[in-house]
């Protein structure tokens, strides 16, 4: 059987849904092996939140270096693995630090990459949905070892429980993946909400909130969203960097956006453009957004969202 | 200290973009120099201008390297007017359809005998929006990654760079030696507008055109093929109401409709 390995992603140290979509997605034709890279110490804790998806091994690299040296060591150390295991494939979460980490594997080992598949088939064939969504792509690799980012929340992921077996390996990271060393790292701050990029529903705010989320928040609570927003809106600081969607923010497909005074720039449409179903408030009828919609409301969303909180939590009760 | 800046030439974002045989076909749509390879240009400017400036004949300078078809020349006098100093353009009809390993193995080979002291790269590119380029620069030219910078900043006598690195996964501070890939995200900075002067000047500088031949690396086999590609069915329109005093219930009969209630 053939062997497809995936690289395991985490959030903090907890395992991520990702980590179980690249599994499924490796599963429709090979025997899974989840990579886990921690730090010295912490890679039994790890290896057992890879829990979920049908993942039959676990390889554990325990270093110091990809805290201090990043996206390189994370590279050496999976081009490693690739030259000692020769698995099939290699999926990785379409983020920056993904992808990042599977370009610089494709050079080290010579092999083909496709980034941001929104599927992966059997015989490895990927879909991209390019430009805005409009085209989809069918594509292979054609040289080495195929290397595939798959981007969050595109597979239905089979979570089911699995005991996978686990195994420690151990590497020396090259010198030359240590030139750049990271002195101080801070992670996002962590709501209650649903994390962005695996949320089934997000409900986003842009300059039309002028400033207040509360009432975005409160729609998007009712609904157990994550709350998103556009560049207005982060860059007049009234919301987290780290929230922001679009182009240079975060790619999203969720089954549901919900986008509330946010105009419809190419910008923000690159990151939201493939959600399933969008509904849209503005009190704009002419606002570019409108032409994604599949509900939209014309109107104030200070009238608008706090009417449709009610209405969502009536119902739920 | 040397700088060298990638840009890529990129069809307008609006521009509706097609595939044929399955690679994007350029020739139909208006191109532009990559947005995000502006903030690039500016980057690096400001880096030499706080050490001194990028004067003719003076320590620094700051070189536009891009590969691309000949027309690729109109984006890069965009990055010349804003005050880049020269440039370096790779085109070649063995080429056309490159992917980012065959592009990082072209802009490495140029890079790796220019002399240079740091390269900055946009984070990514809007027609291929794979934001990997810039790591596998890295990679091949065995130099220190700092990407994703929200800030950098240089000391020259030390040879040393330090970045911010800014991503979904948090805030980093990462420092290393010369020489460096850095790529850099659109907070980081406000381009310039060239002035007219700008404009005029960069009309006289230098856009050294070289083949594969010249740079001396060989036109690879793609590293992944498409088999197909098809317009999506674009979305049916959709309802729009007015908010009359009965929006949100609306929304909320839509959703239950949907069942995302
Ligand atoms: C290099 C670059 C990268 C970028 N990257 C991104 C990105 O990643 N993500 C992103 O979002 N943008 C990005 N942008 C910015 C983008 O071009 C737009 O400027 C931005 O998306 C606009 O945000 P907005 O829709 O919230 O604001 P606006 O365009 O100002 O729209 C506000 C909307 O709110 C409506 N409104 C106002 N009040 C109300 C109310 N009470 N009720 C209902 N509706 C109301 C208005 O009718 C209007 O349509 C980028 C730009 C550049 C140049
Ligand atoms: N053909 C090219 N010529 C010069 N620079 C490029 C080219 N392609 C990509 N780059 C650089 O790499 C960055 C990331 O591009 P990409 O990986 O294609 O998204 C861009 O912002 C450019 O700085």
């Amino acid at each position: 059987m053939s062997q497809i390995f995936i690289l395991a992603d985490f959030a903090g140290d907890k395992c991520t849904k990702t980590t179980a979509e690249l599994a499924t997605a490796a599963a429709r034709n090979a025997s899974v092996t989840a990579i886990v890279l921690a730090a010295p110490g912490a890679g039994a804790t790890l290896a057992a939140s890879v829990k979920h998806g049908p993942i039959a091994n676990v390889l554990v690299v325990e270093s110091a270096d990809f805290a201090t040296h990043g996206v390189a060591a994370a590279a050496d150390a999976v081009a490693q693995v690739i030259a000692q295991k020769s698995p099939n494939a290699l999926l990785v979460a379409s983020h920056a630090y993904g992808k990042e980490v599977a370009g610089r594997v494709a050079v080290a080992t010579d092999s083909g990459i496709i980034t941001d598949a929104v599927d992966v088939a059997a015989d490895l064939t990927a879909t991209q949905l390019v430009f805005g969504g409009s085209t989809t792509v069918h594509s292979k690799v054609s040289n080495g070892v195929p290397i595939i980012t798959v981007r969050p929340n595109s597979i239905e992921a089979d979570l089911s429980d699995s005991t996978p077996a686990v195994e420690n390996l151990s590497l020396t990271i090259s010198d030359a993946a240590k030139l750049a060393t990271t002195t101080s790292s801070t992670p996002p701050v962590k709501g209650g909400r649903p994390e962005l990029t695996e949320a089934q529903v997000v409900v986003s705010g842009g300059r039309g909130t002028n400033g207040d989320f509360s009432a975005v928040e409160s729609f998007a609570d009712s609904l157990g969203a994550a709350v998103g927003a556009s560049r207005a809106a982060t860059d007049a600081g009234w919301y987290p960097h780290s929230h922001q969607v679009g182009q240079t923010g975060k790619t999203v497909s969720p089954q549901l956006y919900v986008a509330c005074g946010i105009s419809g720039a190419i910008q923000h449409r690159a990151g939201m453009q493939t959600s399933k179903t969008i509904a849209v408030i503005n009190k704009d009828p002419e606002a570019p957004i409108f032409d994604l919609a599949d509900f939209g409301v014309v109107g104030d969303l200070f009238a608008v969202l706090p009417q449709a909180t009610q209405g969502v939590t009536a119902q739920k009760s | 200290m040397k700088i060298a800046v990638c840009v890529k030439q990129v069809p307008d974002s609006w521009a509706e973009k097609k595939m044929v045989n399955g690679v994007l076909d350029r020739e139909g749509v208006d191109a532009v120099l990559n947005d995000l390879d502006e903030y690039a240009v500016e980057e690096a400017l400001r880096i030499v201008e706080a050490h001194g400036g990028n004067e003719e004949g003076g320590a620094n300078s700051v070189t536009i390297v891009s590969m691309g078809p000949e027309r690729a020349t109109e984006a890069i006098r965009k990055a010349l007017s804003m005050g880049a100093n020269d440039a370096i353009l790779v085109s070649d009809v063995a080429l056309a359809g490159s992917d980012a390993l065959a592009t990082s193995k072209v802009l490495a080979e140029v890079i790796k005998n220019g002399g240079f002291d740091l390269v900055i790269c946009g984070t990514e590119s809007t027609d291929a929006r794979m934001s990997v380029v810039p790591a596998m620069l890295a990679q091949r030219l065995g130099w220190a990654q700092l990407t994703f910078a929200s800030s950098v900043s240089v000391d020259p006598a030390a040879n040393t760079v330090s970045i911010t690195r800014t991503t979904e996964a948090g805030v980093d501070a990462i420092n290393a030696k010369f020489p460096a890939v850095v790529s850099v995200v659109e907070k980081i900075n406000e381009p310039r507008y060239p002035s007219f002067k700008g404009i005029m000047a960069a009309k006289k500088k230098t856009i050294d055109s070289r083949d594969l031949a010249t740079v001396g690396v060989s036109a690879e086999s793609a590293w992944s093929l498409v088999a197909d590609s098809s317009p999506r069915p674009p979305r049916a329109a959709g309802v729009k109401v007015t908010d009359e005093g009965n929006g949100g219930n609306d929304l909320v009969k839509f959703l239950t409709e949907k069942k995302f209630i």
